[in-house]
Formats: C-alpha cells, sequence, structure tokens
C-alpha cells in the first residue's frame, strides 16, 4: 500500500481500524481529538460502534464491556484524561481483558496545558492506577511507528490478556508524516473462549470480574497476572540502538526526545567530535534494562532526555544499578528540549572524562 | 540536502495548509518529510504556524529553530522569525501587510506582494499560494508540479475547480522572485 501523509493522531485511528478494533469509547481532550473525531466517521463504514460517553470514566468502563465480551476495542485521552480512567484500567488488568488506551499526553500536573510532555511515564509504567499491574506501554517516535504499535498492541493484548497503552505526545499526534499500514508479523492468538458473549448452556459460563474477597483466590489472580507479566519481559521487549557501534557516550531517549537526540547526535559528532550514541526504548515497559546494562561495557557515562523532571531517568540508573553516571537533561511544561541542550551535557561529560 | 521552513501568519491565512503542501510535494517526489503545527485553541485571526522538514535522509526533529527559509504572512510572525532564520537563509515577506522591512542583513529577502496578487484574482484566500509560488521558484527544493498534485489531495474532489485560481496565484507570487 502506498504512502499516505497524515497525521499521528489520525494515523493511529486508522490502524486501530485495520486492526480490527470495532468499539471506540471516548471523550474529548486536546491534544487528541482528532482520534475519536476520525473514529466517527470511519467506525460505522466498517460495522463498528463509536460512542462518546459523558466522561472519561464512563468511556473506560464502556471498554471494559466490550473487552469481557471478546471484542477489539480502543479509548484514547490526554493526561487529566487517562488519570481519570486509571481506576477501570485497573478493574479490566485485573479481569485478564485486552484492550488499547492511547494517551497522548500533554503538561501537567493538573488540568495542565496543551503542549507534549512525557510527564507520564511514572503513570504508565508503574501501574498507575491500584493494585499490582501493569501495561505493555509503547512509545513510539514517529507517524508510521506509531501506528505500527497500534496494530501490534492489540495483538500482544489479546495474546497475553493484559491491556495496552500507546504513549505517544501531543507533537506525536499532531504532526504529519508519511505512513504505509503494515501488518504486523502473525500471531498464534487464542480464541476468547472467556468472552462473556451469552449462556447458552453448552459450555461454562464466563465471569468477568475483578473481585476477589478471599486472600487465596486473590492470590491466585496476582500470582497468574505476576506470571503473564515474566513472559512479556523475556519476549516483548523493543528498543532501537543508533549509532552505538562506537558511542563513549549513550544517551537514553524515548518517543519525541530521541528525535531530537538523534540531531544532537549528528551535530555532536561531527562537530565536536564526541561519539554520543542512542538506546531509544520502544516499549517502556517492558523496559529495555539489559541493552542498557550491557551498553555499560563500552559506554562510560549515560545521559537520560526527557521532557519532565527526570522520570525515565530512574529506570535506567536501576539497569545500570551504579555501574556508570547517569546525568539527564529535561524540560518541563511543555517545552521541547533543544539540540544544544543535548549537546552541552555532552560536552560538560567529555571535559570531565579528559 | 535537509531543508527546514517555517510558515507563519494569521489563523486563516493558510500558513498550515501552504506547509502541508511543500511536505505533500515532498513526499510525492521521495523526500522523507515532516509537518508539525503549532496547534491548540487556535481561530481565525489569532496566529498559528508550521515547521516543516523536507529531507534526503529520515527527519530527526521535526522542530526548525534554524530555518533555510521563513515564510511570514503577518507582522508579528516576522517579529517572531526572523531570527529563526540561519545565515544565509531566505525569508519570505507578505509586503501587502508587512510594512516593515527585514531588519537582519545576512539573509537573502523576497517581498511578496501576496494579498494584493490574491485580491487581482479575485479571492483574498489564495494569497498564501502567491507566497508558496514565491518559495518554490527561490529554493527549487520541489517542483510546482508535485505542490498542484498535493494541492488536488488537499483540496479533494469537491474543490477541484479552485485548483486554476490556485495556480495563478502561485504563478503571479513565482514571477516576483
Amino acid at each position: 500500500m502506498a504512502k499516505v501523509l497524515m497525521k499521528g493522531n489520525e494515523a493511529v485511528a486508522e490502524a486501530a481500524i485495520q486492526a480490527g478494533c470495532r468499539f471506540f469509547f471516548g471523550y474529548p481532550i486536546t491534544p487528541q481529538n482528532q482520534i475519536p473525531e476520525y473514529m466517527s466517521r470511519r467506525l460505522p463504514e466498517v460495522g463498528g460502534t463509536f460512542l462518546q460517553a459523558e466522561s472519561e470514566i464512563s468511556a473506560i468502563n464502556m471498554v471494559y464491556g466490550a473487552a469481557g465480551a471478546g471484542a477489539r476495542v480502543m479509548t484514547s485521552s490526554s493526561s487529566p484524561g487517562i488519570s481519570l480512567k486509571q481506576e477501570g484500567i485497573s478493574y479490566i488488568a485485573c479481569a485478564e481483558l485486552p484492550c488499547v488506551i492511547v494517551n497522548m499526553v500533554r503538561s501537567g500536573p493538573g488540568l495542565g496545558g496543551i503542549l507534549p510532555t512525557q510527564g507520564d511515564y511514572f503513570q504508565s509504567v508503574k501501574g498507575g492506577g491500584h493494585g499490582d499491574y501493569r501495561l505493555v506501554v509503547y512509545a513510539p517516535n514517529s507517524v508510521q511507528e506509531a501506528a505500527d504499535c497500534v496494530m501490534q498492541a492489540f495483538d500482544v493484548s489479546d495474546q497475553y490478556r493484559v491491556p495496552a497503552l500507546i504513549l505517544g505526545d501531543g507533537m506525536i499526534g499532531q504532526m504529519m508524516e508519511p505512513v504505509e499500514f503494515r501488518t504486523p508479523k502473525k500471531r498464534d492468538l487464542p480464541e476468547k473462549t472467556w468472552a462473556a458473549t451469552g449462556y447458552d448452556g453448552t459450555k461454562q459460563r464466563a465471569v468477568i470480574n475483578s473481585l476477589y474477597i478471599e486472600a487465596e483466590a486473590m492470590n491466585a489472580v496476582c500470582t497468574r497476572l505476576q506470571q503473564v507479566y515474566r513472559q512479556i519481559e523475556q519476549n516483548e521487549i523493543q528498543y532501537e540502538e543508533y549509532m552505538m557501534d562506537d558511542a563513549e557516550i549513550c544517551i537514553v531517549a524515548y518517543g519525541t526526545t530521541s528525535r531530537i537526540a538523534k540531531n544532537a547526535i549528528g551535530q555532536a559528532r561531527a562537530s565536536l567530535g564526541i561519539r554520543a550514541g542512542l538506546i531509544r526504548p520502544i516499549t517502556l515497559w517492558p523496559f529495555p534494562s539489559k541493552a542498557i546494562s550491557d551498553a555499560a561495557g563500552q559506554c562510560s557515562a549515560f545521559v537520560a532526555v526527557e521532557m519532565s523532571a527526570g522520570q525515565m531517568v530512574e529506570d535506567v540508573r536501576l539497569a545500570l544499578d551504579g555501574k556508570r553516571p547517569v546525568s539527564f537533561v529535561g524540560t518541563l511544561g511543555g517545552i521541547i528540549p533543544t539540540p544544544a541542550m543535548i549537546i552541552d551535557e555532552l560536552k560538560a561529560i567529555k571535559e570531565a572524562m579528559s | 540536502m535537509t531543508n527546514e521552513i517555517i510558515s507563519a501568519g494569521f489563523g486563516g491565512q493558510g500558513v498550515l495548509l501552504l506547509g502541508q503542501l511543500i511536505t505533500y510535494a515532498g513526499m510525492i517526489e521521495g523526500y522523507h518529510v515532516s509537518w508539525l503545527p503549532s496547534y491548540g485553541p487556535e481561530m481565525r485571526g489569532g496566529t498559528a504556524n508550521c515547521c516543516v522538514v523536507v529531507s534526503d535522509e529520515p527527519v530527526g526533529s521535526p522542530v526548525v529553530t534554524e530555518a533555510d527559509a521563513v515564510i511570514v504572512l503577518n507582522r508579528p510572525s516576522l517579529d517572531k522569525f526572523e531570527n529563526s532564520l540561519k545565515p544565509g537563509g531566505k525569508l519570505f515577506i507578505n509586503s501587502s501587510l508587512i510594512e516593515k522591512k527585514a531588519s537582519r542583513g545576512d539573509v537573502n529577502v523576497y517581498y511578496i506582494p501576496a494579498n494584493d496578487i490574491a485580491l487581482s484574482l479575485g479571492n483574498v484566500k489564495v494569497a498564501n499560494m502567491a507566497m508558496l509560488g514565491a518559495y518554490v521558484k527561490a529554493s527549487g527544493i520541489v517542483k510546482k508540479e508535485s505542490i498542484i498534485k498535493a494541492l488536488g489531495k488537499a483540496l479533494g474532489e469537491k474543490k477541484l475547480h479552485l485548483i486554476p485560481i490556485n495556480e495563478q496565484a502561485f504563478d503571479e507570487g513565482a514571477k516576483r522572485v
């Protein structure tokens, strides 16, 4: 299929349709409104259902219902709206249901602003709602990758019965780039025998539940979830290495900031002779800890770059376990870092090294 | 080759579409491209701008801080983005609405009476196409045919009858370079 020029938000929506998503429930918020707008037009064309709920809380519980019936279902929002969805997401995680949630992050805390940040990292990868659960979290850095991640997220979510989150930001959602819709590698997906689609007496009743009063029963669910999470950590980590072959300093950045980092690396190599490279997590959970740890053999210093006060940097430090110094470059409030900010840090590290 | 462009003006002047057409044309010609708008509670009469990157390599940052070309359709945009231009870059000023001259001496400046061109053709809305014509002529980054093809995609079938007047504005703008 030929490439088309699309906004990230539109590409996310079209990718969902092509991945078989037939239900979308949401509530408007900038900067992700093109997703529900696109879904409201496209879903009826393919026999699906678009519904604008009366609130984010309502929308996520509609997702819970559709997922419980075995449908491919998605919701999208931006930071404050995702906060409202957390209770429902925790329920869905406990009920072991697949769904895809999109967060086009804006600045916070509070109602915040509409510009891109990466301040929702903790919320996305450390649980977000209550209880011991994880989401599979994808952080695309281009419109093409956003489409690819959405398609893959539906499959991964179905395979493990774990909700998946697409963590973009205002820039990924609003920018236009060429995109081609490519079917992901085929997975052997289990039949949804657990789906509650009506009891006809021929098989066991399907029960969708997230309430377990007895400790033993709750323990069994939690233990099973943890086993699934370990499998996901084994099988689903994705990252990109950029100019790492001869790198002496390793930048770690995801999504929007990884693109700024690539520019900085090009300039630092060309004009300053600093051999910097990039490890870019594509999945934020599971996190590519081993790749970062392995890079410590070759790189003497690490720099995390984020549009936050320093969130992913904690996971970089955990991965390195004190083996190498980790510095941090961050911006707040919707300000996008410049390559110059990153280059200044690389220069400082280089000077300290010599 | 990497060409970075900022297009800016009042909301409603078509500065976002102007950037999209360069982006689409670049894609048609096989380049790597990106288009990043200012976004938010924009309205007709407010300010709007977009960053465009056209490159023969994958696009790194879509945010343009040192532009090869800046296209401004109103005075606030000139004040805001003149300093975002690289030395030796190209500055396109809509002289119909901006009386001020460029203050930098290290860039190439093109004064295009875009609104006058558009009004003489009978539709002020094609002023952006006059600016685009000037840009395409002066930069040579993409071809006119690609822009017109992109315009067809952007307008959609119901508005294809508007292509001739847009093309005329494009040509008139190009003549001023």
